[in-house]
């Protein structure tokens, strides 16, 4: 009964009809604006006064705030002492290391000085950019690399048109061009042994053609694509080869004279051109279903994997020559080369593997119920997806390497960390800050390439995901 | 009722769709079909159902080779599936497919999801391949998202997206493999009435779904499915008012009484 009557209660029933919306507030000041911005990311972790415990924990937390600030403002203002404020400029009476000395040493300045001795690097600074290069040459570096800044500028801004085409030129001629350009063509290459190698190379290609077509039974049929990219890769390597025996009337410089920014860039910039592709097919080629090309990718990826670089670079350099006939000399940094392509394609394949098998299987199917090929499948569907998955473990690679050419001075090719050592040994310009002011050039240096790199890096995962909102 | 009947027949000609003959299949010692012989005319509608785990999809799935089948014979269009590539691309070019969760590109628009195959696999003109995206995308009632990307839609507009994007390559059969099982609930209404659309137009369908409702609008044929074996198929009328097998009629009891 009681039930009853309290039912027949419509104020205080269960039964509610909305007759009105509910009004659209605006949202508290915690929430927008710059108000909020700080609230949420500094003070909401230290305004809870509720009790003594959240009193004490929001008062360490200011404390601890007050007291990062300051020892990284410190940090910076130790930097910039060095680096900017009592730095030594320039040396307008050509005093070379006294410029740099305290009135202890028998210099000029005063006593206790200790800052950045940048008249020392003005000095250096062709070397650690060039190495011994001509200086009368040094254009063809220049233009090297202002080609270089061009064309991956207009690739990587998204509104110029005709960007696919750029890119293919950048991958294929810009290459060639800087081989003639740095190099300077004239190499010591016996016609005959290009000749030879070609048309090895393009029976090799022949002998796919024909696997392909199912004439040399049906194994090899299953490798034709092995042997046709064999037999591609000799033909490219001798027309290269071929081009680098041509005179274009550029004076020749060998590879040795070649140092500083120059081979870190050299290094730096085919490893990561090269490794990408080797590393996109290897990774393909451990997830294949085809056993035999399973087995090779998985054994050349922990191969390479399984070395450090340091060994790698010393094998290339000091064993490979045992083993080769005797008359083949490979140049030392296209040794140095191989072995860095090969390491990072090994990482760059592990960290492509990732992405694809981030890929839902649904996509294949989606793929191959509408007749889509393996190929096409990968390029058009599976591929696009997963690289862009794994942009931060790419980019994360590229850095890697980018600072892992330093390894190459152990095997005596001067890059830029390389070159820089040198200049340090140089006792006309002996200060205390001599090291100090070379380390810090070459990490500024280091730094805004990794940086770059990163926050490009970054711009394109935020693009990616906004196009696609999901 | 008899009018109805011999309507859905006229559109049935006597050319076979598809036909599996004595068709097995293992997933490694797991039996999953069992003796499968079903003949599909041109024109039928199909609904395949049964419990989860009956081998309902993973039968539709060996119609498009996405499932390798050890044994029988299955041929398409009068093109056996077997191991020859060549058979299997001109099979898949003809048989379209709809997926449980879609399978739409995410990274591709939704006219670009529905251009991709006519552009790389029929070799159509990229102007030709829009201009037949954009008809059936009017068909499934959504063409002002072709611009969008699949994450923007709701679920229901993008199966229907999915179905455009089979009907591009015009197939001849289409396959539909549970399209409404992952939707809401009020969502699946707009998928179904696209395959109502689509049969009434005389497509040949086979679909696996658990809509009955659907089973009895347009299906020629029910078929029931039970650990991998037809137990029972019939005309729906027949299927749901006077089912034979205890199985089926366990099942049926199971899915029509709430």
């Amino acid at each position: 009964m009681a039930d009853h009557k309290h039912s027949a209660n419509q104020n205080s029933g269960h039964a509610f009809v909305r007759t009105e919306n509910a009004p659209l507030l605006p949202p508290p000041a915690t929430e927008a604006g710059i108000t909020g911005w700080l609230w949420q990311n500094i003070f909401a972790s230290m305004a809870d006064f509720s009790s003594a415990g959240a009193s004490l924990r929001s008062a360490c937390v200011a404390a601890l705030t007050v007291f990062l600030l300051y020892f990284g403002f410190a940090q910076i203002y130790t930097l910039l002492d060095f680096g900017v404020f009592s730095a030594v400029w320039s040396d307008p009476d050509q005093l070379k290391r006294e410029a740099c000395w305290t009135v202890d040493q028998g210099g000029g300045l005063p006593s206790g000085w200790h800052a950045a001795c940048w008249p020392f690097i003005y000095a250096k600074h062709k070397f650690i950019m060039y190495g011994a290069y001509p200086s009368e040459e040094l254009w063809r570096v220049n233009l090297s690399v202002l080609l270089g800044i061009v064309g991956l500028a207009y690739v990587l801004i998204e509104r110029l048109p005709r960007r696919r085409e750029v890119g293919a030129m950048m991958l294929t001629l810009y290459p060639l061009l800087c081989f003639i350009l740095l190099t300077g063509g004239n190499l010591a290459i016996p016609f005959g042994s290009i000749g030879m190698w070609l048309i090895i190379g393009l029976a090799v290609i022949s002998l796919g053609r024909l696997a392909k077509r199912g004439f040399l039974g049906p194994t090899l049929s299953e490798f034709h694509a092995l042997i046709g990219l064999t037999g591609w890769a000799f033909v490219i390597y001798n027309a290269v080869r071929g081009l680098g025996a041509v005179d274009f009337g550029l004076e020749p410089i060998d590879t040795r004279d070649w140092g500083g920014l120059l081979i870190t860039l050299v290094v730096a910039v085919t490893g990561i051109v090269v490794s990408l592709p080797l590393g996109i097919i290897l990774a393909l080629g451990r997830r294949s279903e085809m056993p035999a090309a399973r087995l090779i990718c998985t054994v050349f990826i922990e191969f390479w994997r399984g070395v450090p670089l340091i060994t790698v670079l010393f094998m290339a350099s000091v064993m490979l020559p045992l083993f080769l006939p005797e008359g083949v000399n490979f140049d030392n940094l296209l040794r140095a080369l191989i072995g860095v392509m090969l390491f990072s394609a090994a990482y760059m394949a592990e960290v492509i593997r990732g992405g694809l098998q981030a890929i839902d299987k649904g996509q294949y199917e989606g793929a191959q119920a509408m007749g889509l090929s393996y190929w096409q499948t990968m390029r058009l569907i599976i591929l696009p997806q997963a690289l862009t998955h794994v942009i931060p473990g790419i980019v994360n690679t590229f850095i890697g390497l980018f600072k892992d050419t330093t390894l190459v001075s152990i095997v005596g090719i001067f890059d830029l960390l390389g070159a820089g050592q040198s200049a340090i040994a140089d006792a006309a310009w002996s200060t205390p800050v001599q090291a100090t002011t070379m380390y810090l050039y070459i990490a500024i240096i280091f730094f805004v390439f990794c940086f770059c790199m990163s926050r490009y890096s970054i711009y394109m995962e935020n693009k990616l995901s906004k196009s696609r909102q999901h | 009722m008899a009018g109805k009947a011999a309507a859905t027949k006229m559109n049935i000609s006597d050319e076979v769709m598809i036909s599996m003959q004595a068709v097995n299949k293992w997933f490694g010692s797991f039996h999953v079909l069992r003796d499968i012989n079903l003949t599909v005319h041109k024109g039928e509608r199909i609904v395949i159902c049964g419990p989860s785990g009956s081998g309902k999809s993973t039968l539709i799935r060996c119609l498009n080779r996405l499932e390798e089948h050890q044994d029988g014979e299955i041929t398409v269009q009068g093109i056996t599936i077997n191991n020859d590539l060549k058979n299997i691309d001109e099979i898949r070019r003809d048989v379209g497919m709809v997926f449980q969760h879609f399978n739409l590109f995410p990274h591709l628009t939704i006219l670009e999801n529905c251009t991709l195959a006519p552009i790389w696999v029929r070799k159509m003109p990229k102007a030709e391949a829009e201009a037949i995206a954009m008809k059936y995308l009017e068909r499934v009632k959504i063409p002002e998202q072709a611009l969008k990307y699949p994450g923007q839609l709701s679920g229901g507009q993008q199966q229907r997206v999915a179905i455009a994007r089979s009907l591009c390559m015009e197939p001849k059969l289409m396959l539909f493999d549970e399209p409404t099982s992952a939707l809401d609930p009020e969502m699946i209404k707009e998928v179904l009435d696209t395959m109502v659309a689509l049969a009434e137009d005389g497509m040949s369908m086979v679909c696996v779904t658990h809509e009955m409702g659907f089973a009895r609008k347009v299906a020629n044929r029910v078929i029931f499915m039970d650990e991998g074996q037809i137990v029972e198929q019939n005309e729906p009328e027949v299927f749901f008012n006077n089912p034979q097998s205890d199985r089926t009629k366990l099942f049926l009891s199971q899915i029509l009484d709430h």
